[in-house]
């Protein structure tokens, strides 16, 4: 009762969160949203006896994850979307995708009747550090050890990603956009003298 | 009384659902960033259910798997984006019409 209660709880609040971080057009009140899914998540987790998971979903998607996206958005200093004027079909394009790809899940969790009401076989230890840290070191070393490489080669990506220019360069590429943004200008005030 | 498997996977579902809306319907690139993170949990919570009531942990060991792939995905998509708003002063995805011009 207890635990189906809380499920029912992390679930709606969830589900609100991640709909207002669709909703919002300021990118941080969706990443503060998008911190609420995850800490909902963890929540679950935990009730799921996943203590380790819990831990770690806090730990990297709530801290780590989401201070490099709202450090982002704060260097950006970025306005809010500009409501859009054009193509205000695709909004109903989209919205009919989403409805049909949550239908088609539903249907297949339907079909696949299989899945079984309670837990198989209740191993309490399945969940414990312990355990996942023996498993990751003894049967899955190879992927953890991929993994570890994936996770230098990020690190080499990003920084070679965000170097910065040498002034020349950064000069020439500020002039291009600022003819650009003259050239349309120019374009639209003709639009507007027609 | 515990929630049944389905109920799980009806709330990752769901959430899926909305990371993908999301993804269709954000203009900026880190709104599209944002949902494509929620999508990655959606699958977390799916792979944690079934872990649960199958009592295996393998299922925990790739959501560990999967969040090493997300922490990548930040830093580099970050790094993108950081990339394209030098470039382009916008980090709108319309203005990603560099060949299309």
């Amino acid at each position: 009762m207890a635990s189906n209660f809380l499920f029912f709880l992390f679930a709606g609040f969830a589900i609100a969160c991640a709909i207002s971080m669709v909703y919002h057009k300021n990118p941080l009140y969706s990443a503060v949203s998008l911190v609420g899914v995850f800490i909902a998540l963890s929540c679950i987790y935990v009730t799921l006896a996943a203590p380790f998971i819990a831990a770690v979903q806090v730990l990297i998607y709530a801290g780590a994850i989401m201070v490099l996206v709202v450090f982002v958005i704060m260097l950006l200093n970025l306005d809010e979307d500009k409501p859009l004027n054009r193509l205000r079909y695709l909004y109903a394009v989209g919205g009919g995708l989403g409805l049909i790809l949550l239908v088609q899940t539903f249907f297949v969790f339907y079909a696949v009747a299989r899945a079984p009401k309670h837990a198989v076989n209740v191993d309490e230890t399945a969940g414990k550090t312990l355990t996942i840290g023996q498993a990751m070191y003894t049967e899955y070393l190879l992927p953890v050890e991929i993994v570890g490489v994936l996770l230098l080669m990020a690190i080499i990506g990003g920084v070679i990603l965000v170097r910065r220019l040498d002034p020349a360069e950064l000069k020439l590429v500020i002039n291009h956009e600022l003819d650009l943004r003259h050239e349309e200008q120019e374009k639209g005030d003709f639009r507007v003298a027609l | 009384m515990e929630p049944s498997l389905a109920s799980y996977l009806a709330l990752s579902g769901i959430l899926f659902t909305i990371g993908a809306t999301g993804v269709i319907f954000k203009r900026n690139a880190l709104g599209m960033f944002m949902c494509i993170e929620l999508m990655l949990n959606a699958v977390n919570l799916t792979f944690v259910a079934f872990s649960r009531y199958y009592a295996d942990t393998t299922g925990q060991l790739f959501v560990f798997m999967v969040m090493s792939v997300a922490a990548a995905e930040a830093a580099v998509g970050l790094g993108i984006i950081i990339a394209f708003f030098r470039n382009r002063i916008s980090i709108d995805v319309d203005d990603a019409s560099l060949l299309k011009d």
